[in-house]
């Protein structure tokens, strides 16, 4: 167990031989081994199942089974009908019913996980690594998981499971290893452990204090959403983000808050519920609506949803605001560059040049120059998802200022981010998502990380198949 | 019925409707075109065609391409054509090893550009699709190989028959398409291919041999090409340093593109692209036959290669959605 970012996967790849250590050495049955490749350990008997299968659409179940198994000559036969009877035989085994002929396009994660198992045990795999398998199952899919996962330890086998759910780890483990932010911190039996303990160890780290000093004077309420739904992502959401005041949105990765904000800026509309820009009701199906209303989103994703790669640094930041820059439809180089110039300044961008692709910059400084777009656009409220991911510790107090100054500006901020420090240091108020839901509403004199990270872990009994 | 119905959802049956439809279509205005004679003239279209498509699927299979098809095909059929001028003491079957080892060798440099510099197929077959039919001018010395060089019994592949008076050329391009078929449904490798295009981060996670992959499929594309070189030598009796091979990319991609294989990669099967190649060549033939000027026709041949990519894809997507309802 542990937080995001604590380590789990890396270490787990590590194992896999996906990654290769830098040093140490593993230990496999008492002897050291050396897993050089993923076929390496699945020679040794080690597989690793990852959250989302990695597999080829193309090809049949029963050919990705065998894929990479046999390793002989290249022109050797593919025996079609043998590998057909022994992948029906292994689906047999497990006792789920996939048509190994069938492409693997289009089966559902679940089932790709069980073809997963299935080739963990055509290897005859000893040690299974599961890498948050259940994030994106269905309850009633976590509860054949779950039978699976106990038959194959009562065979023998070793399973390592990875999970941030503590109900799941009780249900299924028999010890518990922590970690924090790369190293472990502790491997106990699960029974000797309260929920307490476990959270208190996943999130004990040293605090890093950091307050913003210009709190601002908080005004009238800019943005309300009532009841707002998307079926399969969230439910029920509402709350209130006023002007000047700096509003987090913590919780678990999956836990929907993502999903909010596209939904807020017309990404992916909700289905359901209603929402209040500075006081009126209004509608929001595209973002070109959300812009028009005042609201900006920095996306979580840099390099997918938020830069231009190729074009310029000024290109860039002038992006949302194709009119001021082109009144007659012709782009004015000189508003542009001026425009940018400022924004420069004002954001202290460190840049060779405006015309240099903005590719080329510190991560640092693309989610600055992201910014400095939306800042452009003089939004009322600001959406900004996990805005310092990736950044240096320098870099990221610039940007705990900037967002400090923005608020005192009198914009509404909704700040979504998965650093409990982040949250208690810059928010008015912190929400929590757990599974689709909010399950929190923590002023700041009450926050702490273990209230943040109580609501924030999935306590629900996850399988009710099982108890049916 | 499901068996029906299965039979029905592949993509080489809409392949093979359309070619039904297109010939009645001309049958009905020039009903000699529904004759075995008029079959005979399709096929002899197509050989070149089937035996370079089936090295572009296996190319296009394993998400590249490759452009430079018909310059190693110019290139090939030059250096048989070069030996066959000047070495007295070439048998005449000499040419086909020499011009499929010289495409071969062809190929094999793409797959090394490609694979040492990382540099994407399209960019690096675009350079030696020039590169290689600049090698045709500068060993021809932009001089034709004419009709007396090439050897008859050369010739002969193109114009007697084993059978059925179906000439040979016929049967090694089905050969070809037979093999094939063995190599990627059949073979190790074949299958990887098949792994590489479909999901190419995690080939090297699964052991596949990424970069010898890479290098053997763009060694057969010039091996085929080479081959296709030889027999277009024997098939016209001539290699020219400009014309021979022009154009052949066009033609067997759009035949491999038609015949089903994803321009994604991971998708293709040999049987879609036989009907590919074999629905080209019914409009190239019905073309003259039709009365369309020499002028106009190489206009409505690309407009009728569209046009089946179009009908092909808006029928596709209706079956998938069926068969998505039907499973519900």
């Amino acid at each position: 167990m542990g937080e995001n970012g604590a380590g789990k996967s890396t270490f787990a790849k590590i194992l896999a031989g996906v990654h290769r250590p830098t040093r140490g050495t593993i230990t496999l049955n008492g002897k050291p081994v050396d897993v050089t490749s993923p076929i390496a350990a699945q020679k040794l008997g080690i597989t690793l199942i990852h959250q989302e299968p990695i597999s080829f659409p193309d090809l049949s179940v029963a050919e990705n089974l065998v894929l990479g198994k046999a390793d002989d000559g290249w022109f050797s036969r593919v025996p079609w009908a043998q590998m057909t009877r022994e992948a029906k035989a292994l689906m047999d085994l497990l006792g789920v019913k996939i048509d190994v002929t069938r492409p693997m396009r289009g089966l559902s994660i679940a089932d790709q996980q069980m073809v997963e198992i299935a080739r963990a045990l055509a290897s005859d795999s000893r040690l299974i690594i599961m890498d948050e398998p259940t994030a994106p199952l269905t309850p009633r899919e976590v509860e054949t998981l779950f039978v699976i996962a106990r038959r194959l330890r009562d065979e023998g086998r070793t399973i390592i499971f990875i999970s941030h759910r503590l109900e799941e780890v009780r249900a299924l483990c028999d010890r518990v290893t922590i970690f924090r932010d790369g190293n472990k911190i502790a491997t106990e039996a699960i029974a000797n452990l309260s929920d307490a303990d476990i959270i208190r160890l996943m999130i004990g780290r040293p605090f890093k204090e950091y307050m913003h000093k210009a709190r601002a004077e908080i005004g009238a309420v800019a943005l309300k959403v009532e009841r707002l739904s998307v079926p399969g992502l969230f439910q029920d959401i509402s709350f209130e983000v006023r002007k000047g005041e700096i509003v987090g949105l913590g919780g678990l990765v999956g836990a929907g808050r993502t999903d909010v904000a596209r939904a807020l800026f017309g990404v992916a509309p909700a289905a359901s519920g209603t929402l209040w820009v500075d006081g009126k009701t209004v509608s929001i199906n595209d973002p070109s609506e959300a812009i028009a209303l005042g609201l900006a989103f920095v996306p979580e994703d840099r390099a997918v949803a938020g830069i231009f790669r190729t074009l310029s640094v000024e290109e860039n930041i002038t992006a949302a605001v194709p009119k001021q820059i082109a009144p007659s439809g012709f782009i004015r180089r000189a508003i542009e560059r001026a425009m940018a110039n400022d924004s420069v300044r004002r954001l202290s961008i460190r840049l060779a040049s405006l015309r240099q692709p903005i590719g080329e910059l510190s991560g640092g400084n693309q989610q600055k120059a992201i910014l400095a777009r939306w800042l452009l656009t003089d939004p009322s409220v600001l959406i900004l998802d996990e805005p310092t991911r990736g950044i240096d510790i320098g870099v990221k107090a610039e940007f705990y200022d900037m967002i400090g100054e923005l608020a005192a500006s009198g914009r509404a901020i909704l700040l979504i981010s998965s650093e409990l420090p982040e949250l208690l240091a810059l928010c008015d108020r912190v929400l929590v998502m757990s599974e689709g839901r909010l399950t929190a509403d923590i002023p700041r004199a009450e926050a702490t990380q273990e209230s943040i990270m109580n609501a924030a872990v999935p306590r629900r009994v996850a399988f009710e198949g099982a108890a049916a | 019925m499901s068996t029906l119905r299965s039979i029905l959802l592949r993509r080489e049956s809409g392949i093979a409707v359309m070619i039904v439809l297109f010939c009645l279509a001309v049958g009905s205005v020039k009903p000699q075109f529904l004759t075995l004679d008029q079959l005979r003239i399709i096929l002899l279209l197509t050989p070149l065609i089937m035996i370079g498509a089936m090295g572009q699927m296996l190319v296009i299979v394993a998400r590249h391409v490759d452009l430079s098809i018909g310059s190693m095909l110019g290139v090939s059929a030059m250096v048989s054509g070069m030996l066959y001028r000047y070495v007295e003491v070439m048998p005449w079957w000499a040419g086909l090893p020499i011009s499929i080892a010289v495409g071969a060798t062809l190929g094999l440099g793409n797959g090394l550009l490609i694979t040492l510099f990382r540099l994407p197929a399209i960019i690096v077959t675009l350079g030696t699709l020039s590169l290689y039919r600049g090698l045709t001018f500068i060993i021809s010395n932009a001089k034709q190989i004419d009709r007396q060089y090439i050897p008859s019994e050369l010739k002969a592949l193109s114009q007697t028959s084993p059978i059925f008076g179906i000439p040979w050329i016929i049967f090694i391009a089905f050969g070809v398409a037979i093999l094939t078929y063995l190599f990627a449904m059949h073979t190790r490798v074949g299958r990887q291919i098949f792994a590489l295009g479909s999901n190419p981060v995690a080939a090297p996670l699964r052991g596949i041999k990424v970069t010898q992959v890479t290098l053997l499929v763009f060694a057969i594309s010039g091996a085929l090409s080479g081959l296709a070189g030889i027999l277009y030598a024997s098939r016209w009796g001539f290699v020219n340093p400009s014309n021979t091979g022009a154009g052949f990319e066009f033609q067997v991609i759009a035949a491999v593109v038609i015949g089903g294989a994803s321009i994604n990669g991971g998708v293709g099967t040999v049987l879609g692209t036989v009907l590919g190649v074999l629905l080209l060549g019914c409009v190239a033939a019905a073309l003259p036959l039709l009365g369309i000027p020499g002028t106009s026709q190489a206009a409505i041949y690309g407009a009728v290669i569209l046009i089946a990519l179009v009908i092909d894809r808006s029928v596709r997507r209706q079956g998938i959605v069926g068969l998505k309802r039907a499973g519900a």
